[in-house]
């Protein structure tokens, strides 16, 4: 009888969180960085492509690439793309400023995750509208520790 | 501070033109430990500028989210021969600038 | 006096990887691969892309060195040696190899400080400082593409065996020597990393994980730290004996540098 409970009580252990709630990986929310891009505009989704590998060669220097699906014209262009971070200690990761001349809204750069993420892009419209994409990176560590 | 640019030397007047600029810095992010455990200090390139003949062209506002000895590719439309010139500034105040010609023809 | 031998003995056979036989090289030659294979694609195509490698900011950084005055004579690398890419083509290559004056092994840093030394009367460049780096970056760069081919012939016989020696014995807490991954495992996956040959071709290397340039003899402190052995110092005579291993081993295989590494 004894016994019976403990095994249960055993079970019930392993179902709970293996981790207190402080030591699980720090995702944070990035409503308050939208709201404060945005000023409150509904964001649309859409138009917005932000490319980034899968899996990560290493955090230290990952690859993007966003494309903002625009004339890029006087009367209609890009005026900004900010790219958002979940996970980095500093959520806001850029921001690029464009413009009538741009030409062609892509941005090319070499981003730091500071682990597997969703990182978004924001962008503001000419016509005071807001769209967004984002994509998911798999960062993993190093296998060998470095202390070179 | 060591800085390449890649722009083409001469373009057709309306012409979509590629620029390119990697800068060496190390967009230090501030949270690192150093060999003793001494936090090493936060200094990255903040902003950057491109300008053509004194117009904006693109600017960018970095953080220690960019990667080190950062990259950064984008476009603009060939309207007037003259000088790019890009200018940085980060967190220690440090300044860097390259420039280059082009032709519009 | 028996148990002592008999524990050599036995330490004898279990510390020996596979062992190659003194010409052969441990990884059959129609197998041997750079490292750049075993790279993804975005690393691969960022090494070839002559502007975005980060390393040649330091390749750019080595040149303005190679002009610029030093030293108690105010000579420049240019002043005797002219056009580096003439110059230097095919130089880097052959290194790590014996100084015919010293008679001492020499890799290419230290084959740059002792000119520095020698025939500019300047200081050397320290180990692993910006400077080496880039002038070590500029010079091996006029390589590129050349097949490695280091002489382990007369005075660096000895260097060779050494670092062959020192390559295939156990050391760490892992109790791992350099065979036991890059020999025996290449190919294979360490987490989500595949374990290369370890070839030194691609050196010096901007490497993702430093976020910085840095030299083989770095790389293989980080070895050392990896398989958790002590790292010694920079410039001990086992890392440079190494190198000349490392070169012999890959001999053939095309110089990279300036190499791209996670």
């Amino acid at each position: 009888m004894k016994r019976r409970h403990f095994l249960a009580g055993a079970a019930g252990a392993l179902l709970a969180p293996a981790l207190p709630r402080a030591a699980r990986a720090q995702y944070n929310s990035i409503e308050p960085l939208i709201r404060a891009i945005t000023g409150g505009a509904p964001l649309n989704q859409g138009r917005v492509t932000l490319e980034l590998p899968q899996l990560a060669d290493n955090g230290n220097s990952v690859p993007m690439r966003v494309t903002v699906a625009s004339p890029m014209t006087s009367a209609d262009y890009v005026k900004s793309i900010h790219l958002l971070s979940e996970r980095n200690p500093v959520p806001r990761m850029a921001t690029f400023h464009l413009g009538q001349r741009t030409g062609k809204a892509e941005i090319r750069s070499r981003v730091r995750l500071a682990g597997s993420q969703r990182v978004t892009a924001v962008a503001e419209l000419s016509d005071g509208s807001f769209w967004s994409g984002s994509a998911q990176v798999v960062v993993t560590l190093s296998a060998c520790m470095d202390e070179s | 501070m060591v800085a390449r640019v890649q722009i083409p030397k001469e373009a057709k007047r309306g012409e979509l033109i590629e620029l390119r600029i990697v800068i060496q810095h190390p967009m230090e992010t501030g949270y690192r430990h150093d060999e003793i455990g001494r936090l090493i200090k936060r200094n990255v390139i903040t902003s950057l500028l491109c300008n053509l003949n004194g117009a904006e062209v693109f600017r960018a506002e970095l953080s220690p989210g960019i990667a080190a000895n950062p990259y950064l590719q984008f476009y603009t439309v060939a309207e007037a021969s003259g000088e790019f010139e890009f200018s940085w500034i980060d967190d220690e105040g440090k300044r860097g600038s390259e420039r280059q010609s082009i032709v519009v023809r | 006096m028996m148990r002592s031998l008999a524990a050599a003995l036995v330490a004898a056979v279990v510390s020996a990887a596979p062992l190659a036989r003194a010409q052969e090289r441990g990884i059959p030659p129609e197998q041997i691969r750079s490292g750049s294979e075993f790279l993804g694609a975005d690393l691969r195509a960022l090494q070839g892309d002559d502007f975005a490698n980060p390393g040649m900011l330091w390749v750019e950084r080595g040149e303005e060195l190679w002009r610029e005055l030093t030293g108690s004579g105010a000579r420049s690398c240019a002043g005797c040696h002219g056009e580096a890419a003439t110059s230097m083509r095919g130089v880097a290559a052959r290194y790590p190899r014996i100084d015919p004056e010293s008679g001492k092994l020499l890799n290419l840093e230290g084959r740059i400080n002792a000119c520095r030394v020698a025939r500019q009367g300047a200081a050397p460049f320290g180990y692993e400082s910006e400077n080496l780096l880039s002038i070590t970056a500029y010079v091996a760069r006029q390589s590129r593409g050349t097949p490695l081919s280091a002489s382990i012939d007369g005075e660096a016989k000895r260097h060779f065996d050494s670092g062959r020696a020192y390559y295939y014995e156990r050391r760490g807490q892992m109790n791992l020597s350099c065979a036991h991954c890059h020999e025996a495992n290449w190919g294979k996956r360490l987490l989500s990393e595949t374990i290369s040959q370890g070839h030194p071709n691609p050196y010096p290397v901007y490497r993702l994980e430093w976020q910085a340039m840095g030299s083989l003899e770095r790389r293989l402190r980080a070895c050392l730290s990896g398989i958790r052995a002590e790292m010694l110092p920079y410039g001990a005579p086992e890392y440079l004996d190494l190198e000349l291993f490392l070169a012999w081993r890959a001999r053939g295989l095309p110089l990279e540098a300036p190499g791209v590494r996670r």
